[in-house]
């Protein structure tokens, strides 16, 4: 099963390391097998990438920007710098849109006519509505019931674009349910419907695939930051649900010793399980919806219903690149508490004006908790240490969650007493 | 495929019945353990010829809302893996193989060589995998080759040729044909997608091939039976045992929708196969 590592970044499924491969129904492997061969037929066909080029530029809105965030950072630690890949100020508002555009032009290139897609935040769903109006595909989104409750907004947004958002009420009613729900549909309808997975997971060549859409993350990252400082940054941070943006900007440093890798994993409310969806510290290898990777699981192997206070992490999974990159040493993995991704929330909304994803924010804490260890890597090149941190998207969803949490909404102003004229 | 000849309970039972076979699907903890284990006896009992005993899974993405609905079910109740290895012991012995339907994961975190170690020491026949294609089962061919267990894959309308070859060498007992393109679940028709893929699998090589996903009704099944092996029947007769669920008839339910389901098989004329028994 082991492959020829080669350079890191440049690894190709089915396997990474002892994780990956397609753990699925017979029924899907010839959609994934025809899947894989568009995809590389298209890589090597310079008119994809021109394509997907001319519509990150013209529609997306790439390059993202990369921001520095003085003001934030002085929270972080003495001398250290902080810089925001802006994933946010894409359309949509998150990264989700580079793997979806990515996809759905090779669903054309498939002949094709529907997508289905699962989602958690709702972020991956708009993305993937978006896609669909955009280039004439039918969608239909799943989505737990649980988190159609959570993203009420995104959900709206889906349906104004055109989809069909279908609440999953079965299991804990969240993201790891709607993919269930997904294969489900695709196992009955793959003949004419292509599964817009939005994460590094499931069965190859999804991982690979997403990962390759994303890139571009860690490549103008990249650029941005050494045209800006003149060096590579000492850390990369990004948070870690499934684990698409991380990957998307890890991949530019992979193959860099010098540049630490840390994602951040829903630590939620504390190391019981149910109450995290911290895969590393809390979960085991194991299969779960087409991959093997690390999973949260009892010790009969059934899975573990997680918890986040971002409806975007609470996946009881990871990519199983992550998996390989945490058992290589390549990538450092660790927790955040719901509270401390609030803190970090609230601090970027105050010192910067910027309202991230909660998402997001958990790559926010983790750069306050690697503060002083970060102060101290300074010694090593006699200049101030860079932290790059993954904006992975923006917090217009999460704004009634991020009210509730701190107490913003005055019940008794909102609603008017009897016979008040507001 | 090379390797140890493996004597398999499934095909000699098979071939010992001259005519297609019933197989019968029930999940160990539905509507609780001891239930379950009763309504497996009251399916042999009342006509199938095969078992194929459910492992319950949080999340079975190869089954339908009526099966999801009862594992859901057996999960809250609290049912345990090791509950199947029990259930498979107290109904092996009364003539039906015991084929024991599990996704992957709770194999392999039980750990493969062990789970075929006490699967064949509880006189269970061998497993059958929807989510395990023979491409990713080195560990569990090497196991159950170990044990003397039957393994079987699937085989589907879309498969190509070149896997129908290679999943049908993989598979011990028999191959498991879905019918259609989908999950479990009842289906009004079945339309002729199902004896082509039965046809094509034989013609890669397999000696035995059932056929499942969506036959519920006796005269489904009785058709079924002219062209394939077995005759694989799940939702059905869970929806029986819910039905009962209440007051109490589930396994009165059970008993008559399975000796229905059976009187169906044993109707079907077999053009040219009767010279094998």
């Amino acid at each position: 099963m082991e492959q020829a590592v080669g350079p890191l970044s440049t690894h190709s499924g089915p396997y990474f390391g002892e994780f990956g491969g397609r753990f699925v129904p017979e029924a899907l492997v010839a959609a994934l097998d025809e899947l894989e061969t568009a995809f590389h037929k298209a890589l090597a066909d310079p008119s994809f990438g021109a394509e997907l080029a001319r519509l990150h530029r013209t529609y997306t809105g790439r390059p993202s920007p990369l921001t520095e965030v003085p003001r934030f950072a002085a929270h972080v630690g003495e001398h250290v710098r902080v810089f925001l890949k802006r994933e946010d100020l894409n359309h949509t508002g998150s990264h989700k849109i580079n793997n979806v555009l990515g996809q759905a032009l090779l669903v054309k290139r498939m002949g094709k006519k529907r997508v289905i897609a699962e989602t958690g935040a709702g972020q991956h769903g708009v993305a993937t509505a978006t896609a669909a109006a955009l280039l004439d595909l039918e969608c239909t989104v799943y989505m737990g019931e649980e988190d159609t409750r959570r993203q009420a907004l995104n959900v709206a947004r889906m349906r104004l674009l055109g989809a069909e958002v279908i609440p999953v009420t079965i299991g804990s009613r969240t993201l790891k349910d709607a993919i269930n729900e997904a294969l489900r549909d695709w196992v009955a309808n793959v003949d004419t419907t292509h599964y817009l997975l939005g994460t590094v997971t499931g069965p190859h060549p999804f991982p690979e695939m997403v990962r390759d859409f994303h890139k571009i993350i860690g490549e103008e990252a990249r650029a941005q930051l050494l045209a800006e400082t003149g060096r590579l940054p000492d850390a990369v941070l990004a948070c870690v649900g499934g684990g698409s943006n991380a990957m998307g900007i890890f991949n530019a440093f992979l193959d860099e010793p010098s540049v630490r890798l840390f994602g951040f994993e829903a630590g939620g409310r504390g190391i019981t399980p149910g109450d995290h969806a911290a895969r590393f510290s809390g979960g085991v290898p194991g299969v779960l919806q087409g991959t093997r990777s690390y999973l949260l699981q009892d010790e009969d192997g059934q899975t573990i219903p997680s918890h986040s206070v971002s409806a975007g992490l609470d996946y009881p999974s990871v990519g199983p690149e992550h998996a390989w990159l945490h058992d290589i040493g390549r990538a450092q993995y660790r927790p955040v508490s719901d509270e401390q991704a609030m803190e970090a929330f609230s601090l970027l909304c105050r010192t910067e004006g910027i309202i991230p994803a909660i998402e997001s924010a958990h790559a926010l804490a983790g750069a306050i908790l690697l503060g002083a260890e970060a102060s101290t890597w300074a010694v090593e090149h006699g200049q101030e240490p860079i932290l790059l941190v993954n904006l992975s998207g923006r917090g217009d969803k999460d704004v009634a969650t991020a009210a509730a949490w701190f107490g913003l909404v005055d019940d008794a102003a909102a609603t008017p007493t009897e016979g008040e004229q507001l | 495929m090379t390797g140890p000849v493996v004597r398999s309970q499934t095909a000699d039972r098979l071939d010992g019945l001259g005519r297609a076979a019933l197989v019968g699907y029930l999940p160990v903890g539905y509507p609780d353990v001891p239930t379950s284990v009763e309504a497996v006896r009251a399916l042999i009992d009342n006509g199938a010829d095969v078992v194929e005993l459910g492992m319950p899974y949080t999340d079975p993405l190869m089954d339908g809302p009526v099966i999801q609905h009862a594992v859901d079910a057996a999960l809250r109740g609290g049912v345990r893996v090791r509950d199947t290895l029990r259930a498979v012991e107290q109904v092996a012995g009364r003539g039906a193989p015991i084929l024991v339907m599990t996704y992957w994961n709770l194999v392999l975190r039980y750990g493969v060589e062990a789970f075929a170690r006490d699967l064949a020491a509880a006189g269970g026949a061998g497993l059958i995998t929807p989510d395990l294609i023979p491409d990713e089962a080195g560990v569990w061919i090497d196991a159950s080759d170990e044990h003397g267990l039957d393994r079987v894959f699937l085989v589907a309308p879309s498969s190509t040729p070149e896997r129908l070859v290679s999943t049908a060498a993989a598979c011990r007992g028999f191959v498991y044909a879905a019918s259609t393109m989908g999950v479990t679940g009842e289906r009004a028709t079945l339309g002729s997608g199902a004896e082509r893929l039965v046809a094509d699998t034989r013609a890669a090589g397999a000696a035995h091939v059932c056929v499942g996903l969506g036959v519920s009704r006796p005269d489904q099944a009785a058709q079924v039976a002219t062209y394939a092996d077995g005759v694989i029947v799940g939702s059905a007769l869970v929806r029986a045992v819910t039905e009962g669920v209440q007051d109490g008839t589930g396994l009165d339910a059970l008993a008559r929708t399975t000796a229905a389901l059976a009187d169906g098989v044993r109707s079907a004329v077999r053009p040219g196969v009767g010279s094998r028994s």
